[in-house]
């Protein structure tokens, strides 16, 4: 049993949905299992943080750590996972770019705190208890984690070796990086293990993409039902595909949804929403400065469209608060 | 933001990006220059190729690195571009980045969008003067220092 390479799973900031992609292997997690000794897993398995610490340095082959960082119990943990680990892999969108946790860095502590615990309808709060980091009970200090101000990605708190990117990653690219890992056939360290290309260049309607994009107005899937077969932009949908990196599988194109941007961009993009802001304005039918800008009024909300999945990890990485 | 506070009050000097278009905007600028034309040293000229050159990640990345503000400078539109259309990309671009940025918490005033011709020494001249003052009294961006909330 102490042969085999021993292997981490652990969560942050997330919502589940990376470890239901592990369950997703079907019997292939089988196999994984026979490969490899989990030592830690704490959605399935019921391991402590005393036993990884009862672990030599580097004992661990592999942690796969999904979420952001939010909480200084996650840092911590992270921080505990990279010192007992060969290789760390950030397991998602939200270890690999900040996800959807991340959007919370249009805001701070204070803004979130104060929503969470007064303003939300269904609280009730009048004497404005808020969690605190330390209180006595019965004599005894009971601790909470701290709650910072912004969400970080896992490489903007440890050293990463490997990303695997989608909310959640498919299945089959995380076999893939299992195989890879067990067999050592990994790329250079700090590879995103997923095509390079863009999903337009995968996309199953590319084919229905005009020579020359026109659009002279913007529509939402919330409000009208895309054509299953055109592309999105075409049809004037906002669709993070030219920006995005392929491999995901196209699940939500599939499902008549235009891409939302979760594998991130490719190598050599910089800033995925400023990519995605300056190809969708591009496009436009208009020559016209103030026709032009009715027209982008129609998008709403830029910041969280543009930067869904990527504004921690992107250059500006939060909003600024009472600047 | 005290520290702001504290620099807008003593001899903070605004560090601005110019992205200029080599056919008109640069020009612009060197005629403001050899006109003997007085304006504020604040603005560091980067030439590119045409104002559709100039890719928001620039404006951003500037701001992000410690820029107080932007200035993306190309030809007249519709139709002085040399390459006929890059001044209408720009001119795309520019309110969905402003909306953007505003969404950040980045003022306005921060980032333009002129057309200067190579003729419009004048302008360009006029153009960073009042950037210069607008950023001026905002105070520094101080992206990375100030805008951790």
């Amino acid at each position: 049993m102490s042969a085999k390479p021993k292997v981490a799973f652990y969560w942050c900031a997330s919502c589940g949905g990376c470890e239901e992609t592990v369950v997703d292997l079907n019997a292939d997690v089988l196999k994984v299992v026979e490969a490899v000794d989990i030592v830690l897993w704490p959605v399935a398995l019921d391991f402590k943080r005393k036993d990884i610490e009862a672990m030599a340095d580097g004992e661990i082959a592999v942690s796969f750590i999904n979420g952001a960082v939010r909480l200084s119990e996650q840092e911590e943990w992270v921080e505990l996972l990279r010192k007992k680990s060969g290789l760390v892999v950030a397991f998602g969108s939200c270890a690999h770019l900040g996800g959807i946790p991340g959007l919370g860095n249009v805001t701070n502590r204070e803004q979130i705190f104060e929503r969470k615990y007064t303003t939300v309808p269904t609280i009730d709060n009048p004497g404005r208890t808020f969690p605190q980091e330390a209180v006595a009970v019965d004599g005894y200090e009971l601790e909470l984690p701290s709650f910072y101000d912004t969400v970080k990605t896992l490489d903007q708190t440890i050293d990463v070796d490997y990303y695997l990117p989608g909310c959640p990653p498919p299945s089959n690219l995380v076999w893939d990086a299992v195989i890879a890992i067990l067999e050592g056939k990994l790329p250079d360290k700090g590879a995103v293990l997923a095509p390079n290309k863009a999903l337009c260049d995968t996309c199953s309607r590319n084919e229905t993409k005009p020579e020359e994009f026109i659009i002279h107005e913007f529509k939402r899937v919330a409000t009208s039902t895309p054509d299953p077969e055109e592309c999105f932009l075409a049809q004037g949908y906002i669709c993070l595909g030219p920006a995005t990196r392929s491999g995901c599988g196209e699940r939500c194109i599939n499902g008549n949804m235009p891409c939302r941007g979760c594998f991130g961009p490719s190598d050599g993009v910089v800033d995925q929403g400023a990519k995605v802001l300056s190809g969708i304005a591009s496009i436009l039918e208009s020559t016209d400065a103030a026709e032009i800008e009715a027209t982008l009024g129609e998008v709403v909300d830029p910041l969280g469209t543009f930067y869904r999945f990527s504004l921690p990890s992107s250059l500006l990485g939060r909003v600024r608060i009472g600047g | 933001m005290s520290e702001a506070n504290r620099e807008r009050s003593t001899d903070f000097e605004p560090r601005i990006i110019g992205f200029l278009c080599r056919w008109c905007a640069y020009p612009g600028a060197d005629l403001a220059g050899s006109s003997r034309i007085k304006y504020p040293p604040n603005l560091v000229p980067i030439r590119v190729m045409c104002s559709g050159r100039v890719d928001p990640t620039f404006v951003i990345k500037a701001l992000a690195d410690g820029a107080d503000g932007v200035l993306i400078a190309g030809c007249h539109p519709p139709a002085d571009c040399h390459y006929q259309s890059g001044n209408i990309k720009a001119m795309r671009r520019y309110p969905l980045l402003m909306r953007t940025l505003e969404q950040f918490g980045i003022e306005k005033e921060r980032v333009r969008l002129e057309w200067v011709s190579a003729s419009e020494g004048a302008k360009f001249a006029q153009v960073v003067t009042e950037m210069t003052e607008a950023i001026r009294q905002l105070g520094p961006l101080g992206w990375g220092k100030d805008a951790v909330a």
